[in-house]
């Protein structure tokens, strides 16, 4: 042991110190006091473990780990500030100091590595001393303000300070002075209170990849701010609030959430993030039926407690005035007025049941919902089948990745991520294809960064538009929109030209390659460079890097599959992806990443015309038997209508009556002069929402829904994660859970739903769905999560699929070519307008628009446009133009974007007074029925 | 001091060509971060903040990166060194024989701060303690030169004589 050097100044150490951090006992699940919480398991004795001696006590762990780990995970505890398992240690704040036989001194146990062997003493006077004198210093100059921090109640150094002792300045002299930043709508620094562990400025450069904020300054006068000290809204902010989840102390805040609430007032309600499909847990801490602040959970899937904007920030409209509270008729005058549910649910069942007496049960269709619940989209379907009698059920992932189901069963089998997030570390190259992850997939995105930069993970972007993630690519291949199939087919021959292809995978495996060969024969790199515009040399590279990488992932969403050949664009990466044998594999796979938080889920629970739940297709007699027999009901036996053909038919006269459940197609659907015209000719629509959405208005009743924070259930994210939301709030007023508004509607129609509550629809889902078979609330509860296939009680999940067999046995190959948009720009109309998500809105922002900071960041839609076109059209950055396509025009500000592509046009679809989905095109993939959302002519002008 | 108090000092287009070459020499070289700020701060003078972003931009370095190197290092400087330097003696002496008076005149004058430079940076001005020549209060010293028993009116004649 080393030589103790004692601090000559006597410092009092409360003795029995170390049971009570043992014991501590965390009453609040908040950022960052969760830190004390080491999330991971011992790893056991195994033989790959190493043993090591903490306080004299013999532990396993694995070698690669931070001595700080191995404490920690072995349930002891070792102060510490500056270290979060979610970034790379610095051994900046000194307080994890611990002696270690061999070493001299005090070790920082978060930057030493484990040896076998190792005899570690984190309890002797001598680091007590020492953590006493450090937590000393950093409190001789943090402001002892702690009555009025909002951190108060989760502050690390204020805890550490109680168990140590500390009560006021040991150390006399300058103190800091510094300013507050706080000019922007989400994030306050408080500079005063930083106490430099850097930690912000880890997450913000290594996971989030925004570098917004730094140190400045040298000694005394460094801090930690935004390059010369400008607002946070003119940096690369993302404001996902990670620096804020991260920050020990009270220095970082989340604005919106000051003075709402002392963090022992709240009750903290763990469920799943309503925005896109990552499913990133969320911890809603609520006070009087409000929510007064949102974290996460540090380390936990799938998220590791990250967030991003919309979810951090994004939860205000749960509380908005203008939700829905009754339900609401509308009289001759057509004015909604507000009636109570009684009367609703009689009117509703007996027009319903009036229409299909008249005009049979095919003239009713129901969209059910992907922001809703698995148990709701269960009993939709139910309702849908058993009750109304028709398989016209449908829901907007249609519109994201219907393509993606015609394309991947006939290859692998199932539609489904192959891969899990978690995965993503274990790849060594990912190309990302009309995917803007960091703004539609943001936690996914901060992931591939992280890769990037930790494991060196090599990243091939395909997108005509510079998107955000560029930054981190090893190669961006900008080819115009609409042709994916010619690059996809360029790489497979470039990679079969330098066998780089996988024979044996090939061989075994899969079918059909032999005959696949002539695809991709003839699309020599120039021919596929010449079509797609994309440079020659980085496509060469491309396939260099993706040929001979040893896992490769391929990340894909609407730019993929919102074309007139989806089917054929999801086809082509599987069969890039199978003939590298990159299928199957930690690291290897196909990743179709799902827009909505559930639309996995409503896929899954058969809110899709032509299956039942977990894929179970209505026109197999042995799978409807199955149905038939549970839901003791004969059921129809054909197909029915998609989204798509239900407009056209309602267009048509052929659909009479709508039941619309959390769905705004006014908004995100293609051609909406057409849908209006559609919905006005329904002699019947309802409408079940959280808002009056620009749907709804059409709604001759109109029903109030519960929010995802209002309801229990379940939500599966796009690695078919099936987690468990959970009830936080009441609704307000009258609204009721969907699934209880579903049961109602059922009953009165003479068709019994009595459910209890959504655990005993779990079980009904589980029994008839194979997939789901072995999950119920129970084992949630326990395990968190359970990725589908999950087939019995005992059966863990499946977090690769494919791994053995495909789905479908073998994979097979199958022969693409490329065909061009449905609309090509031409003299008239001469832009390709491809429309998109930004980070701050969401979807038809039904939720986003009643969030204040989102609004102030991104209030109004914007037209990007690449300036040489903006010169040729004489439109200058802040002009207001009109766009124009063949169906309808919009007016929006314009934005000169050096990202843009040269004849491409950007617009977001959000914003219900610039409605993008004005212009677009309703051509769709003839096997899809998705429509072409990512490329129409447009001409632009100068209002 | 905050940045955003800072006044916009404009460049001649010497130096804005200067800026441009050294950025062009250094671009897609891997650690040219200090060598590029050096050879500017050693050309113009200072580094402000648009350089700053101009160099962020063109050398793919994130625009905190810059900053927190041009702060960290003394030898940086965001604020020009004006071509005549004014140092003001606030010594005891120089104070009661009018020292703070004439400060104060020279900051109203030329509309700057102890610290600062005019925006056409022609002069500088800073504060001194006592410089030991308290025999002669009060003082101030512009370049190498020093004036004494330097009356409040007489000041800005004996600056602005360095305006020619």
């Amino acid at each position: 042991m080393p030589e103790k050097r004692l601090i000559s100044r006597s410092i009092s150490v409360p003795k029995n110190l170390f049971p009570l951090l043992h014991d501590k006992k965390v009453p609040y699940n908040s950022a960052s006091i969760a830190d004390m919480i080491y999330r991971q398991k011992p790893p056991g004795k195994s033989s790959e473990s190493i043993k090591i001696h903490i306080n004299n006590k013999a532990f396993f762990t694995l070698p690669g780990k931070s001595v700080l780990e191995a404490c920690l995970e072995n349930g002891i505890y070792v102060p510490n500030l500056c270290f979060d398992t979610r970034l790379k240690s610095q051994g900046a704040c000194r307080l994890c100091v611990v002696e270690i036989e061999g070493m001299p001194g005090a070790v920082a146990s978060c930057v030493t590595a484990v040896k076998e062997g190792m005899k570690i003493k984190t309890d002797t006077p001598y680091i007590r001393e020492m953590v006493k004198v450090n937590l000393e210093l950093i409190i001789s100059d943090h402001p002892l303000d702690c009555m009025t921090c909002q951190a108060c109640g989760y502050c690390v150094l204020q805890d550490l300070a109680y168990i140590y002792d500390v009560k006021d300045i040991a150390y006399s002299g300058k103190v800091h002075e510094k300013k507050v930043f706080s000019d922007n709508p989400f994030i306050r620094r408080d500079n005063e209170k930083c106490i430099l562990c850097g930690r912000c400025v880890r997450m913000c450069d290594g996971v989030v990849g925004a570098n917004a904020i730094g140190y400045a300054g040298r000694g005394f006068e460094s801090e930690i701010i935004p390059a010369f000290e400008q607002s946070l809204l003119d940096t690369d902010c993302v404001f996902c609030g990670n620096c804020i989840s991260t920050c020990p102390v009270g220095a970082l805040q989340s604005k919106p959430y000051i003075k709402k609430a002392r963090i022992w007032e709240t009750e903290e309600v763990k469920t799943v993030c309503p925005y896109c499909g990552v499913g990133c847990v969320l911890n809603l801490q609520v006070k009087n039926n409000t929510i007064v602040n949102v974290d996460s959970d540090i380390g936990g899937n799938p998220n590791k407690g990250n967030l991003c904007v919309k979810g951090k920030f994004g939860l205000d409209f749960v509380s908005s005035p203008k939700r829905l509270n009754s339900p609401m008729i509308k009289d001759k005058s057509g004015k909604f007025k507000k009636t109570g549910w009684e009367k609703s649910v009689s009117e509703v069942s007996s027009k319903l049941g009036s229409i299909i007496k008249k005009y049979g049960p095919d003239s009713v269709a129901v969209l059910s919902s992907a922001k809703c619940t698995n148990e709701e989209n269960y009993l939709m379907s139910k309702f849908a089948r058993a009750v109304i009698g028709t398989n016209n059920i449908d829901h907007c992932a249609r519109l994201c990745h219907a393509s993606t189901v015609t394309g991947l069963i006939p290859t692998f089998g199932s539609g489904a991520m192959t891969n899990s997030i978690d995965d993503i570390k274990y790849a060594d190259a990912a190309i990302i294809i009309g995917s803007n992850t960091t703004e539609a997939h943001p936690v996914i995105g901060y992931e591939l960064i992280r890769c990037v930069q930790e494991n060196g993970l090599k990243l091939i972007v395909i997108d005509p538009r510079k998107i955000p993630i560029t930054k981190y690519a090893e190669l961006h291949l900008r080819q115009k929109p609409g042709t994916d199939i010619a690059v996809l087919l360029g790489l497979m021959n470039e990679i079969y030209k330098n066998g780089l292809v996988d024979r044996d995978f090939i061989d075994s495996r899969t079918e059909g390659f032999e005959t696949f060969k002539a695809s991709f024969a003839d699309y020599s790199a120039e021919k596929a460079a010449g079509i797609s515009g994309v440079d020659i040399d980085s496509l060469i590279k491309a396939a260099q890097i993706y040929g001979k990488a040893k896992n490769a992932l391929i990340f894909y969403a609407m730019g993929i599959t919102q074309h007139t050949c989806g089917t054929e664009n999801v086809m082509a990466i599987a069969d890039l992806a199978m003939m590298t044998g990159n299928v199957g594999r930690p690291g290897a796979g196909v990743n179709p990443l799902r827009g909505q938080n559930n639309v996995q889920g409503a896929c899954d629970m058969g809110a899709l015309p032509n299956m039942f739940s977990g894929y179970q297709g209505v026109e197999n007699d042995n799978m409807r038997w199955r149905f038939e027999k549970r839901w003791e009901k004969t059921l129809p036996n054909k197909n029915g209508f998609t989204i798509t053909e239900i407009i056209e038919g309602a267009a048509a006269g052929r659909i009479k009556a709508m039941y619309i459940m959390g769905e705004n197609p006014m908004i995100s659907d293609p051609d909406i002069l057409h849908i209006a015209s559609a919905l006005k000719k329904l002699e019947f629509l309802v409408v079940q929402d959280i808002f009056l959405t620009e749907t709804a208005e059409f709604a001759d009743i109109i029903l109030p829904g519960a929010c995802f924070a209002e309801k229990d259930g379940t939500f599966t994210n796009t690695d078919r994660r099936v987690q468990r939301v959970r009830k936080a709030v009441k609704a307000p007023g009258l609204a009721l859970e969907d699934w209880k508004i579903i049961c109602m509607l059922s009953s009165a129609m003479g068709y019994s739903m009595d459910y209890r509550n959504p655990s005993e629809i779990m079980d009904e889902i589980s029994s008839v769905t194979p997939i789901y078979g072995g999950i119920s609330y129970d084992r949630l509860e326990e395990e968190g999560e359970l990725r589908w296939p999950c087939r019995q009680h005992n059966d863990p999940g499946t977090s690769i699929l494919h791994t053995i067999n495909f789905t479908g046995g073998k994979g097979r190959f199958i022969p693409v070519t490329h065909t061009p948009p449905a609309e090509m720009p031409d003299d008239n109309y001469p832009f390709i307008l491809t429309t998109g998500r930004i980070l701050y809105q969401f979807h038809t922002r039904t939720m986003t628009g009643k969030v204040k900071g989102l609004n102030e960041i991104a209030p109004a839609n914007i037209a990007h446009i690449n300036a040489e076109d903006a010169e040729s059209s004489g439109i200058s950055d802040g002009d207001k133009v009109i766009l124009k396509s063949r169906r309808g025009q919009i007016t929006a500000g314009a934005n000169v974007d050096a990202n843009i592509k040269k004849g491409v046009v950007f617009i977001p679809f959000h914003y219900a007074d610039s409605p993008a989905n004005m212009l677009t095109n309703p051509a769709y993939d003839k096997k899809a029925k998705i429509p072409e959302l990512k490329a129409c002519a447009v001409k632009i002008m100068k209002v | 001091m905050q940045i955003s108090d800072l006044p916009k000092y404009p460049l001649s287009q010497d130096e804005i060509t200067v800026i441009n070459e050294v950025i062009k020499k250094y671009r897609d070289k891997k650690g040219a971060l200090i060598p590029v700020l050096q050879e500017i701060q050693k050309n113009i003078g200072f580094l402000p903040v648009e350089v700053q972003k101009k160099i962020a931009a063109e050398l793919n370095i994130a625009e905190k990166e810059v900053y927190g190197v041009a702060t960290f290092y003394s030898f940086f400087s965001m604020i020009p060194r004006g071509k005549n330097d004014i140092r003001v003696c606030l010594g005891t002496a120089c104070f009661v024989k009018g020292g703070k008076k004439i400060a104060d005149k020279i900051q109203k004058e030329l509309g700057i701060k102890p610290g600062q430079t005019t925006l056409d940076r022609k002069y500088s001005l800073q504060v001194n303690r006592c410089v030991g020549a308290c025999g002669l209060a009060p003082i101030i010293i512009i370049n190498d030169k020093i004036y004494q028993k330097v009356k409040t009116e007489e000041v800005m004649d004996i600056i602005y004589s360095y305006n020619k």
